[in-house]
C-alpha cells in the first residue's frame, strides 16, 4: 500500500528525521493558510499522487508569492497528472502539499528495501540523488552503495560510516546521516515497511541532512497490525477495478488487449496471459480467482471482466485440484446467465471431475467452447476474440 | 527414490484443528501421508482425524518422533509456527500459509540460519513424493511415481507440468512447490542440488516467474553443477513492470526479475526454455529420448 509524500513526512517527523515544514491542502484556500502559516517568502506547491515524476509533469512548483500559492493549487486540484510512472490516465489530484522552501546545496538519494538475495533489509545509497536511480545503476553502478542489515546485529554504526563516507558527507553531516538512518530503520521495522525512498535527501543552505521527499511503501501483508497505517490509504490513487477485485477476493490487473482471462492460480494466470499472446493475441487482464472459486465469486469476474468495453472474447482456465471442475462448470453457466455475457466464451477445465464439468458445460445450452487443452483454449480464443 | 520426504516421513500438522488444517489433513492421510500428530495451543490431549493433538511441538516431536511439519497456521501467527517447528527438532518444515509479513519472514530466515532443519514456502502449495507422501494442497491423483523433479514457484501452473509428466508416462519423484512469496525457504539452487544427487530422478522441470533473481541464480548452478537436464518455463512475459502479479514475490522492480531476463539466463546455462507451458512434458520426454 502506498503513502503520499505528506503523509510519509508526517512519518518522518514522528521518528525524528529531518524534514521542511509544510502541510497538506485540499482547497486553493487552506493552501494559502498554509502558506501563511509557514511563513518565509518561497514555498514549493507539490501535486500529492501516488507517482514518482510530479516534478517534470509540472506537477511540482515553486511560489514566491501567496498568489502563486492559490494559483498553482488551483492548477492542479481536481486535474489528472500525468507523469512516466502514473500510466497514461494519470492518477487525480485531490490534495497539495504545501513545504517551506529549502535551500539546495547537495542532492543524494537514499532508500530502503528488502534485498530479496539475501533475505534482509537493506540501505541504498549514492550522491547522485534527485535524479533517476535506476539509469544511475545501469550507468555508474559503482556510484551506488548497499548495506545489508543483520535483523540480530542492526543497523551497525560501521554500516552508517560507510554509506557516510561513499556519499561524501563532513563530520557533521555524517553524525546526522547516522542518527537519520538509525531512526529511518525503525521506521521501517516498525510500520512494517516494503519500501522507504527519500529522493533527493539533501544538503541544504546551512549544511544540514534533510529528507526533501519520502515515498513510504506499506508491505500488503502486514496491515492487519498496522490499522493506523491501513487508514492512510488513498484508494482515489489506485485502479479501480483492481480495488474493487480486491473486495471480492479476486486479483485484478489491467492490462490493454481484448482477451479477458480467468484462471485460479497467480502463476497459471501469467502462464495463460504469456500463452495468448505467443498465439498472436493481446491479454486484456490478469485475474486469479484463487483457490475455492465459488460461483459468487466467478459471477463477480465475470462482471469485472466485461466492465472493461475492449473485451471481445473470455478465456477461462480452470485446473481443479481442491476445487471441482463441475462446481466451476456450474458457477460458470450461472455466471454467464446472470451477468449476459455477449462475447465467445472459451472454457478449459482439467482436474477433479473434469468429464462432469465438461458434459455440463456441453449441455448447458450456452454458447460456450470447450477447448481441450491449454494449446486449444488459447488458440480458440485468439480466434474468437478476432471474429 | 525422492528428495526430502518419503513413506517414512513422519509429518506432524501444526494447525491441525483449524479449517484450512482439518480439510487438508485429512486429504493428505487419505492419500497415504503418515500424520503423526497435530498441533494446536490449548487443545493438546484431544484427539483430531485420528491423530493425537499436542500443545506444543516440543511435545508433540518428543512423543511421536515426527520429523516434517505442515504449517496451516493463519498469517498473522504463522512466522512463530515456523521458529517453534525449527526450535522443535523436525527435519523439514512446510508452510502453506499465504500472507505472512515479510519483515517476519527476514527474521525467520536469520533464524534458521544456524539451524540445520531446513523450510519450504511459506505461500506454497507444499511437496509431494508421489505414492508416498504427500504435505499440502496439491491434488493427489493427477501425480504418479516417476522421474522427473519439479521444482515451482506456483501452485495450479505446478499442476499443468505434473499433469503433463503424468500423461506421458514419465512421472514425478518428487514436486516441490518452493511458494510465491520474496523472502522464503528453499530457493531453487536447493532443490536442484538434491535432484542432481537422486539417483531415481532423470530430468528436471522448473517452473519460475516474474519477480527476484532466483531464477538467474539457478541457471548459474545448473551450468556448473547439473549435468541431468532441465526443462524450463517463466511465467509473466507479458506482466507490467511495477505490478504485483498475485503471488508477494511475483513483481518487476527496479529493472530485476522479468521473464527476458530469466529465460536468457536459463538459455545460456544451458537449460531447455519452453515458451508455452503446455510443452514442459514434451520437451522432457524429448529430452530423455522418448
Amino acid at each position: 500500500m502506498n503513502l503520499h509524500e505528506y503523509q510519509s513526512k508526517e512519518l518522518f517527523a514522528e521518528y525524528g528525521i529531518p524534514v521542511p515544514k509544510g502541510f497538506p491542502a485540499e482547497t486553493a484556500a487552506a493552501a494559502v493558510a498554509a502558506a501563511e502559516q509557514l511563513g518565509g517568502d518561497l514555498w514549493v506547491v507539490k501535486a500529492q499522487v501516488h507517482a514518482g515524476g510530479r516534478g517534470k509533469a509540472g506537477g511540482v512548483k515553486l511560489a514566491r508569492s501567496a498568489e502563486e500559492v492559490r494559483q498553482y493549487t488551483t492548477d492542479m486540484l481536481g486535474t489528472q497528472l500525468v507523469t512516466h510512472q502514473s500510466g497514461p490516465e494519470g492518477l487525480p489530484v485531490n490534495i497539495v502539499y504545501i513545504e517551506e522552501g529549502s535551500e539546495i546545496e547537495r542532492e543524494l538519494y537514499l532508500s530502503m528495501l528488502i534485498d530479496r538475495d539475501v533475505s534482509q533489509v537493506s540501505f541504498i545509497a549514492s550522491a547522485a540523488g534527485g535524479m533517476d536511480i535506476e539509469q544511475v545503476a545501469v550507468a555508474s553502478p559503482e556510484q551506488i552503495f548497499t548495506v545489508a542489515i543483520s535483523p540480530d546485529a542492526g543497523l551497525q554504526p560501521y554500516q552508517a560510516r560507510q554509506l557516510a563516507f561513499g556519499l561524501e558527507l563532513n563530520k557533521t553531516q555524517s553524525r546526522q546521516f547516522a542518527g537519520l538512518i538509525q531512526n529511518l530503520y525503525r521506521l521501517f521495522e516498525e510500520c512494517d515497511a516494503s519500501l522507504v525512498e527519500v529522493n533527493p535527501l539533501i544538503i541544504n543552505g546551512a549544511g544540514d541532512v534533510i529528507a526533501l521527499d519520502g515515498k513510504i511503501n506499506i508491505d500488503d501483508n502486514a496491515l492487519f497490525r498496522q490499522k493506523r497505517l491501513a487508514e492512510m490509504r488513498d484508494p482515489t490513487q489506485e485502479d479501480e477495478k483492481e480495488r474493487e477485485a480486491a473486495e471480492h477476493d479476486l486479483s485484478y490487473v489491467s492490462l490493454d488487449g481484448n482477451i479477458a482471462c480467468m484462471v485460479n492460480g497467480a502463476g497459471l494466470a501469467m502462464a495463460t496471459m504469456d500463452l495468448i499472446k505467443l498465439h498472436g493475441g493481446e491479454p486484456a487482464n490478469f485475474l486469479d480467482v484463487g483457490g475455492g472459486a465459488t460461483s459468487e465469486r466467478v459471477s463477480n469476474a465475470f462482471k469485472l471482466i466485461l466492465s472493461n468495453k475492449n473485451v471481445a472474447a473470455i478465456l477461462v482456465n480452470i485446473f481443479g485440484g481442491i476445487v471441482r471442475c463441475d462446481l466451476i462448470a456450474e458457477g460458470i453457466i450461472d455466471a454467464v446467465k446472470e451477468v449476459g455475457v455477449s462475447v465467445p466464451v472459451v472454457v478449459r477445465l482439467e482436474g477433479t471431475n473434469v468429464d462432469k464439468g465438461r458434459a455440463l458445460l456441453a449441455d448447458s445450452g450456452l454458447d460456450i467452447i470447450s477447448a481441450e487443452n491449454l494449446t486449444d483454449a488459447a488458440v480458440k480464443a485468439v480466434a474468437a476474440a478476432a471474429k | 527414490m525422492s528428495i526430502l520426504v518419503n513413506k517414512n516421513s513422519k509429518i506432524v500438522c501444526q494447525g491441525i484443528t483449524g479449517n484450512q488444517g482439518s480439510f487438508h489433513t485429512e486429504q493428505c492421510i487419505e492419500y497415504g501421508t503418515n500424520v503423526v500428530a497435530g498441533v494446536t495451543p490449548g487443545r493438546g490431549g484431544e484427539t483430531h482425524l485420528g491423530v493425537p493433538v499436542y500443545d506444543t511441538m516440543r511435545a508433540a516431536v518428543a512423543e511421536t518422533g515426527a520429523d516434517v511439519s505442515m504449517i496451516y497456521v493463519p498469517a498473522p501467527f504463522a512466522a512463530d509456527a515456523i521458529l517453534e517447528a525449527a526450535d522443535s527438532g523436525v527435519d523439514l518444515i512446510v508452510c502453506i500459509t499465504e500472507g505472512i509479513p515479510v519483515l517476519d519472514m527476514v527474521k525467520v530466515k536469520s533464524a534458521m540460519r544456524s539451524n540445520d532443519c531446513r523450510l519450504i514456502g511459506p505461500n506454497c502449495p507444499g511437496i509431494i513424493t508421489p505414492g508416498e507422501c504427500k504435505i499440502g494442497i496439491m491434488p493427489g491423483f493427477i501425480h504418479q511415481k516417476g522421474r522427473i523433479g519439479v521444482i515451482s514457484r506456483s501452485g495450479t501452473l505446478t499442476y499443468e507440468a505434473v499433469y503433463q509428466t503424468t500423461q506421458n508416462g514419465l512421472g514425478q519423484t518428487t514436486c516441490v512447490g518452493i511458494g510465491g512469496d520474496p523472502v522464503r525457504g528453499m530457493n531453487f539452487i536447493d532443490c536442484l542440488e538434491l535432484f542432481e544427487a537422486d539417483p531415481e530422478t532423470d530430468g528436471i522441470v522448473m517452473v519460475g516467474e516474474i519477480g527476484g533473481t532466483d531464477e538467474e541464480a539457478a541457471a548459474e548452478f545448473i551450468q556448473s553443477e547439473v549435468s541431468k537436464p532441465v526443462v524450463a518455463y517463466i511465467a509473466g512475459v507479458t506482466a507490467p513492470p511495477g505490478k504485483r502479479m498475485g503471488h508477494a514475490g511475483a513483481i518487476i522492480a527496479g529493472g530485476k526479475g522479468t521473464a527476458e531476463d530469466k529465460f536468457k539466463a536459463l538459455d545460456a546455462a544451458g537449460a531447455a526454455t519452453v515458451r508455452s507451458p503446455a510443452q514442459l512434458g514434451c520437451k522432457m520426454l524429448e529430452l530423455l529420448g522418448g
